[in-house]
């Protein structure tokens, strides 16, 4: 909480408004300072470009190459790119994480959203027991969440033959084409929901409760000081969380590569356009050609973000 | 001076609106139906822990054909023989899995965020020629999702020799574009820039400065983004899978998954493996589980940094 309070203390804020006082050496300080300033940064720096600059530039090089066993490796421009774009296994799997992110984070959102007001709400010894329970899975890794849920999926074995059978009726297949999409939907939502749910939760533990009271004084009851008051002051917050759902939707991978082996074919090797990049790299060495659907999955979610950001901008948005 | 008087007059503010908050909640009257619905929550996300730990004491008939259910005990409750099974299989290789995702998410989560606080002091605290630039840089490297990313480091580094090295993976997670962001937007407000002038006019060198008077005051981002990170490369699976290839260098995630993929394969075919899988999966959550629950005072408040202004 402390960090809560800390970033909206005005008194620290209002520390920043002192202007240095001019005088003959700033000139000379300030440059010094700019030298120090890069000093901080360089180590990150390096990192930057060594793990971000150089593989997505080196990727666009090669993804301009094309490696044929008779031909040798030719310079073939943007033909990777033409090729992925008309491949159809490369756009089904992103068709599939387009479709999947916009079914999935809305239900995701509004469900972090309706808890955390919840949680803010009613402060019980519960409520704070429900909050880190309801977190918890973001501490378990994707592969051992998805691991627990193909589990929990089996028609054989899990808990659903236990309620199927005894009503004389086959257990669905969680894991076959019919169903695939909301099985992983779920397997997501029990991942992340917790996470934006705590995000959300810290925003409104932010705001100054004295609204609330002026509110009930107007007459305001619980509802509309949720509508009115606290879902408007966390737009920053929802903000957020919708890019982060966004970025790790489109670049779906560790929950479907989990579940191949056990779903008898559904998840297919162009499911998403990370696994269709994956396998092309692992299983046909086709480096060009992966390098060329890495770089699109990277850039267009890059586009997509920035645009939307952009679209969304105002004042006090959270990118600025 | 009087920046540290009202900096130190911070908690006292914080614990009038917390008594104050805690006083209007306590007058709200308490609802049965959004505590049964908070039940009904609780169920759902303990659901998979609650069979992975059940699963954990079955051998593989119990787990393919238990007497009592998948979320039920069977009739025999053997996790020591799991847990030693887990532990001397294939010369107990399972230990030295956990041992490189300690090594690999301590180093990488530390070096994150080393390299996040300095970045983050530097561009909080420094103004230079190209900040704006440098951080609107920064600002597009948070969208670009690191998977993407996993094939070309991969072709480069492999184009390098480095895969199948642990730098292959330590150096890549050290990346955290978001971390810098958030200690940015958390050292702006919290460190007072009256306060380091006044260790500069006091005579402390720049580096004493950054560490005697800033450091202290990052402490709850700093645990925020250490955690973050660490959490990051701990549950990272693309990344190890896409540079390992010696099942010595796995790490956990890729270790459970090569075995799962065995199980698959040859179901029946001597040895089950499932049994340790669901007990290697419940011994690998625990850390995590332990490091959030004892160290919620911090992250609670600290994930919120990104979006309040």
């Amino acid at each position: 909480m402390a960090v809560t309070t800390g970033l909206t203390g005005s008194s620290v804020a209002g520390a920043r408004d002192l202007t240095p006082p001019k005088g003959a050496g700033v000139g000379a300080r300030q440059r010094r300072h700019g030298r120090i300033g890069w000093l901080f940064i360089a180590p990150f720096a390096v990192v930057f470009v060594t793990f971000l600059v150089a593989p997505l530039a080196y990727a666009f090089y090669l993804s301009l190459f094309t490696k044929g066993l008779a031909t040798g490796t030719r310079f073939t421009f943007f033909a990777q790119y033409a090729k992925a774009f008309t491949d159809p296994q490369f756009l089904e799997g992103v068709w599939f994480v387009v479709r999947f992110s916009l079914v999935l984070i809305p239900i995701q959102m509004a469900l972090s959203l309706f808890v955390a007001l919840i949680l803010d709400a009613i402060t019980t010894r519960f409520s704070r027991i429900a909050r880190l329970m309801i977190f918890l899975p973001y501490a378990i890794p994707a592969v051992i969440g998805a691991l627990m849920w193909g589990f929990l999926y089996s028609p054989n074995f899990g808990p659903l033959d236990q309620i199927f059978s005894p009503l004389g009726l086959e257990s669905p297949e969680m894991l076959g084409p019919g169903l695939i999409f909301q099985s992983l939907m779920n397997v997501v939502v029990w991942q992340w929901a917790g996470y934006y749910m705590i995000i959300i939760y810290a925003a409104l533990q932010g705001i100054d409760p004295s609204l609330y009271e002026a509110a009930r004084i107007d007459g305001a009851n619980a509802w509309q000081i949720a509508l009115r008051i606290k879902i408007p002051l966390v737009t920053n917050s929802l903000l957020l969380i919708l890019v982060f759902a966004l970025i790790g939707t489109l670049q779906f991978f560790s929950e479907p590569q989990i579940l191949r082996p056990i779903a008898n074919g559904t998840i297919t090797p162009g499911f998403t356009p990370n696994i269709y990049a994956y396998t092309q790299a692992f299983s046909y060495a086709q480096f060009n050609y992966a390098s060329a659907l890495s770089f699109s999955l990277g850039f267009v979610v890059f586009v997509c973000v920035y645009l939307f950001l952009f679209l969304t901008r105002k004042r006090g948005s959270f990118l600025k | 001076m009087t920046s540290l008087l009202t900096s130190r007059r911070l908690p006292a503010t914080t614990s009038s609106t917390e008594t104050r908050r805690r006083a209007a909640t306590r007058r709200a009257p308490r609802n049965i139906t959004a505590h049964i619905f908070l039940g009904a929550l609780i169920i759902y996300f303990l659901i998979p822990l609650w069979w992975l730990i059940v699963a954990s004491s079955k051998d593989a008939t119990g787990l393919f054909a238990g007497t009592n259910g998948a979320l039920w005990f069977d009739k025999n409750i053997d996790y020591v023989g799991n847990f030693r099974d887990l532990f001397t299989f294939n010369g107990g290789i399972y230990l030295r899995w956990l041992g490189n995702s300690l090594l690999y998410s301590l180093s990488g989560g530390l070096g994150a965020t080393v390299l996040a606080v300095l970045a983050g002091y530097g561009f909080a605290k420094f103004k230079f020629r190209g900040r704006n630039f440098a951080f609107a840089l920064l600002l597009g490297a948070v969208m670009v999702p690191v998977t993407a990313l996993v094939i070309p480091t991969f072709i480069m580094m492999s184009g390098l020799q480095l895969t199948n090295t642990i730098w292959a993976v330590i150096l890549p997670s050290m990346l955290s574009p978001f971390g810098v962001y958030l200690m940015r937007v958390y050292i702006a407000d919290a460190v007072p820039d009256e306060l380091l002038d006044a260790a500069r006019v006091d005579g402390a060198g720049e580096f004493r400065t950054f560490v005697q008077v800033a450091l202290p005051l990052m402490r709850p981002a700093i645990v925020t983004v250490l955690l973050l990170s660490i959490v990051a490369t701990w549950n990272n699976y693309f990344l190890p899978l896409a540079m390992l290839n010696d099942n010595n260098l796995y790490p956990v995630t890729v270790g459970l998954d090569l075995w799962q993929g065995l199980a698959s394969g040859n179901n029946g075919g001597g040895f089950s493996l499932w049994s340790i899988i669901v007990m290697g999966s419940l011994v690998s959550i625990i850390p995590l589980i332990v490091a959030f629950l004892s160290l919620q005072k911090y992250w609670q408040g600290g994930l919120s940094l990104g979006s309040l202004k």
